[in-house]
């Protein structure tokens, strides 16, 4: 309490007024500096001195101080209560005792004045807030209901499919979208449940998953996967599922996303089955076959009993066709051969086109070579039977090498290779036919396959040479010409005869450089003999693959080659198979002709071995028919003679007189086979007993000594 | 248990309410929790209050009876430093985390100075705002924008704040009792640089802040329990407070207790620390 001595001295009004500050200082917060807050209090003061003292007093001006203080902010009921007790103690002792019945009446009125201010206060204070909630809340439910507005128009124009579900897989609400994905109305969509969009092949990790999230083990997932629409028809949809959880964080709901990715799907299909199929004839590829040979081999330990086999063929002479019929006829060929192997192929079989003209079926789980030998008979059986393509029919063979063995003994690629080798086994034991892989024969095979490797890089370094062998006149055993022969001067295995090399030069086009410098070697050779012996030279015969018949070069080459080395075309005989001639149309027909024009010679090489459609014989542009030299077998012992044999020899000899046409036969080893050849009307005759191949020097020398060979010619004995 | 501990939780589940809503959703208005804007109301003598605020209040004063105290000491702040850049030629100002707008009001203050100022109030609390939006409706001087301190866009890019304060001229920027509601995960002083960037050279920026420096006894305490929250009332201290006024040129007398900022009366209060708060005006050169 204050001291009553303290305000003595000044003037009263100040005493009471700085009392009175002092009293309140920190009952209310009041928005005045401390000198503001002491004059305004010295005014409430000076009112209520006035009134107390007035004649007669005014204590009801209490009401209005009360009100005075509360419109100052001075709120709290302290205040009110240091107020009133300062009041009732320094009133009378600062103004005199006489005040004692005023003060109380003036406090009185204070405090009901106060109180209803401050009543009228609260109220419209407490109406303030009230109504600030009520905007706040209707700016609130504004915003909420944009804001659901907002919402609504997302979910009803999202793209994506869009749903509700509880936590029991029942589908509350769905978006337009899901419905056009489905094709159900939004009310058929809120019958169904989740577990009703199960599909047969939906992985078991989908619903796994799904039973987790719905536990509140997962928050969400992703997966692609099949859904049925409302028509049955089946999409793939990318599908996303999320838990909504509640506030006390249960899970409520869940929220499905789907997209529909089938176009997408078809497409990454599509590509991967262009990854794994051969395009042309819509089998597997290599790619494939590779892939599901890794798998056996993967799938199968070091200790399986598993065992695998393949087919692996190719068709015999496909290149003839692909190039004389058009590459359009290979296509058809390729594709009705396809269809055939699909067609004989079994359960676990499968075919694929690895390129080319090669085909491989595999055998998974083989169980013994029996099963691939039949495969590969049934394989033979179905490619037997003509092909009727384009308005032609044509025939057509292939080569099979069969391999099968213990997935344990063997892998993927040493399976794949040993195949490939016993395909080229198959080939050179005569083509049309199967063989089975011999671990022991691998090694002269495998020469055979680096032989066609190296061939390319042989032909770069030069490799091979070319020797001669003469032709003789059977009537006076003297040179008439030569026939060149090539050989190969292998860097490690010495020098090969052409039966090793000839075959995969055609098979890999390696023969048309080869061809081309046997030809140029030859005319330099036979350029070389004219020069020296003039008229009495021997001609030159080569022999030209049918590819090198294919090359639109080939006239201009000879007749350039002719042209430098200046070698006259009469001198000049090209060589052909049968088998090359039996084309009776296109390029190299024009090239026959072109040759024969410039005054080449052309003669039929290994004449009645392939199917001697005689007829042509007639149309070709040829001059000389060379006879197999197993025509010529039976007439080599000196006392006895085959006499169906002279027969067919004196026929054909007729017949290549009948057609203008010089015969040579070959492989002649004894003087009594020449005799008789000669006896048969041969003309010409070549082999062992005459000379074998020597070098182009060789040649120069037998001609310089100028004497028969063989021997001379002796009259026919003929025996009883 | 402190008053200022509550209301700390209190503020704290306010919060979490505001992190877990989306920014689309609007805030909710929730009469079953206390409000420290309606609190901070009745420490001021103010009725804008519920009785969950009363009640809130009522148990804090018994733990800690100085709470009123402080709470009008930073009113007192409040009104001196308007007073003091009204007194520098300053008519505009930006106060954020204006709460109810009870008695001794920015405008009122700075108006009463310079008849024309203008002021635009900040806050996040949805009544406080409606409060403030039908209080301030005659008045074409002042605005309120619903607004958080930390999205400086939200707060300079609205409407209402662009119509009233131009930004090529002083501002004063009010963040009064503000700040140690904002951890240092949501980044105040970037903030405050984004506000700094945005004002004319000759703005001020006014700051008070709790402290536990003036209170060491009731740290410990305070900071085990600030512990056990996720995201606490920040507690600053004397130089975490200069941070925040980096780029600011401290006006006289600098960074001091509540009472000691430019006091009315020559003699200075007693026991000024046991104001646990800074309060500190800052210039923008």
């Amino acid at each position: 309490m204050t001291e009553p001595g303290r305000a003595s001295g000044a003037d009263p009004l100040d005493a009471l007024a700085a009392d009175w500050a002092e009293e309140v200082e920190g009952t209310s917060y009041v928005p005045m500096a401390a000198e503001e807050l002491r004059a305004h209090l010295r005014d409430l003061a000076r009112l209520v001195v006035d009134a107390v003292q007035a004649d007669p007093p005014r204590p009801e001006v209490g009401a209005e101080i009360g009100r005075r203080l509360v419109a100052a902010h001075f709120t709290g009921p302290a205040t009110l209560e240091r107020t009133v007790v300062l009041l009732s103690e320094r009133l009378p002792a600062l103004y005199g005792p006489g005040l004692r019945e005023t003060v109380p009446a003036l406090t009185g009125a204070l405090a009901a004045g106060y109180a209803e201010t401050l009543r009228d206060r609260t109220l419209g204070e407490q109406e303030a807030i009230r109504r600030a909630v009520l905007a706040a809340r209707q700016h609130t439910e504004n915003a909420l209901h944009a804001s659901e507005a907002r919402f609504r128009a997302m979910f009803r124009e999202a793209a994506i499919g869009i749903g509700l579900g509880d936590m029991e897989g029942r589908i509350l609400e769905v978006n337009p979208a899901l419905c056009r994905m489905f094709g159900y109305t939004p009310e058929e969509f809120t019958q169904r449940s989740v577990v009703q969009q199960m599909h047969p092949d939906d992985a078991p990790s989908v619903w796994e998953r799904y039973e987790r999230m719905i536990h509140g083990d997962l928050e969400n997932f992703r997966v692609e996967k099949r859904f049925y629409r409302a028509d049955g028809s089946s999409m793939v949809v990318h599908l996303t599922l999320s838990l909504v959880r509640d506030e006390r964080g249960e899970p409520a709901y869940q929220v499905a996303m789907l997209e529909d990715v089938s176009e997408r799907h078809r497409l990454q299909e599509h590509l991967a089955f262009l990854a794994y199929h051969d395009p042309l004839t819509t089998l597997a590829n290599r790619a494939r076959i590779t892939e599901r040979l890794g798998k056996v081999f993967a799938e199968a330990g070091g200790s399986s009993t598993r065992r695998v086999g393949v087919c692996f063929l190719d068709l015999d002479g496909f290149k003839t066709i692909n190039d004389s019929l058009g590459h359009h006829v290979g296509d058809l060929m390729l594709q009705e051969v396809a269809r055939r192997l699909d067609a004989c192929a079994g359960e676990g079989e499968l075919v694929a086109r690895m390129g080319g003209d090669e085909f491989v079926v595999l055998v998974e789980d083989s169980h013994g070579v029996d099963r691939l030998v039949a495969l590969a008979d049934r394989i033979l059986a179905v490619l037997a039977s003509p092909f009727h393509l384009v308005g032609q029919e044509l025939v057509v063979t292939a080569s099979i090498g069969v391999v099968e063995q213990a997935v344990a003994e063997t892998t993927a690629s040493e399976l794949m290779r040993a195949a490939d080798i016993t395909l080229y086994t198959a080939k050179a034991e005569g083509r049309g036919r199967w063989a089975v892989h011999d671990p022991g024969r691998d090694e002269t095979e495998t020469t055979r396959f680096s032989l066609s490797a190296a061939l390319p890089s042989a032909v770069a370094h030069d490799e091979f040479f070319v020797l001669y062998q003469p032709l003789v006149s059977l009537a006076d055993h003297r040179v008439r010409g030569v026939e060149a022969l090539v050989r190969w001067r292998h860097p490690r295995l010495g020098v090969l005869s052409p039966s090793l090399f000839i075959g995969p030069a055609e098979e890999t086009g390696v023969i048309v450089p080869l061809g081309r410098r046997v030809l140029e070697t030859a005319c330099r050779d036979a350029r070389g003999w004219h020069a020296e012996f003039g008229a009495g030279a021997p001609f030159v015969s080569v022999n030209v693959a049918p590819r090198q018949l294919h090359e639109p070069g080939l006239v201009a080459e000879v007749a350039a080659l002719l042209d430098t080395t200046g070698l006259p075309a009469d001198r000049l005989q090209v060589e052909l198979t049968e088998r090359a001639l039996t084309i009776d149309e296109g390029a190299p027909l024009k090239a026959l002709d072109g040759l024969r024009a410039m005054g080449v010679k052309i003669a039929v090489d290994d004449f009645g071995t392939g199917y001697s459609n005689l007829s042509y014989l007639r149309k070709l542009p040829v001059d000389v028919i060379k006879l197999d030299g197993s025509f010529g077998e039976g007439l080599r012992e000196e006392e006895l003679s085959d006499e169906v044999d002279e027969r067919i020899v004196g026929t054909l000899v007729a017949l290549g007189h009948a057609l203008d046409l010089t015969v040579t036969a070959e492989g002649v080893e004894t003087a009594a086979q020449a005799s008789r050849l000669r006896a048969l009307g041969c003309d010409e005759g070549q082999g062992w007993l005459f000379a074998p191949a020597v070098p182009a020097g060789e040649v120069a020398a037998l001609l310089r000594r100028g004497r028969p060979l063989g021997g001379p010619a002796t009259g026919l004995r003929r025996s009883g | 248990m402190t008053y200022r501990d509550r209301s700390v939780m209190v503020t704290l589940e306010a919060r979490e309410a505001r992190v877990q809503r989306p920014n689309w959703a609007p805030a909710e208005v929730d009469l079953d929790r206390p409000s420290a804007a309606r609190v901070y109301d009745f420490y001021l003598g103010g009725l804008h209050n519920f009785a969950v605020d009363r009640e809130m209040a009522a148990r804090a004063v018994a733990d800690w009876p100085e709470l009123p105290a402080i709470m009008q000491a930073n009113r007192a702040f409040l009104r001196r430093a308007v007073r003091h850049l009204a007194a520098q030629g300053i008519d505009q100002f930006l106060d954020i985390g204006s709460g109810i707008p009870t008695v001794g009001n920015v405008h009122e203050v700075a108006q009463a100075a310079l008849g024309d100022a203008r002021v635009v109030y900040v806050d996040i609390d949805p009544i406080a705002v409606a409060h403030a939006r039908a209080l301030l409706e005659d008045d074409a001087n002042t605005g309120v924008v619903q607004a958080d301190f930390v999205d400086v866009g939200a707060v300079l890019e609205d409407p209402v704040t662009r119509s009233l304060l131009d930004f090529s001229r002083p501002v004063g920027l009010l963040v009064v009792a503000l700040l140690h509601f904002v951890g240092d995960e949501r980044r105040p002083a970037e903030a405050l640089a984004r506000y700094r960037e945005a004002m004319a050279p000759g703005s001020h920026l006014v700051l008070s802040h709790a402290s536990a420096d003036g209170a060491p006894d009731r740290a410990d305490e305070h900071r085990s329990l600030y512990r056990r929250t996720a995201t606490p009332m920040t507690m600053r201290s004397r130089d975490e407070v200069a941070a925040l006024l980096d780029g600011f040129t401290l006006v006289e007398p600098g960074i001091v207790f509540l009472p000691q900022w430019r006091p009315d009366d020559p003699v200075p209060p007693a026991n000024p620390e046991r104001f646990t708060g800074y309060a500190a005006v800052g210039r923008r050169d």
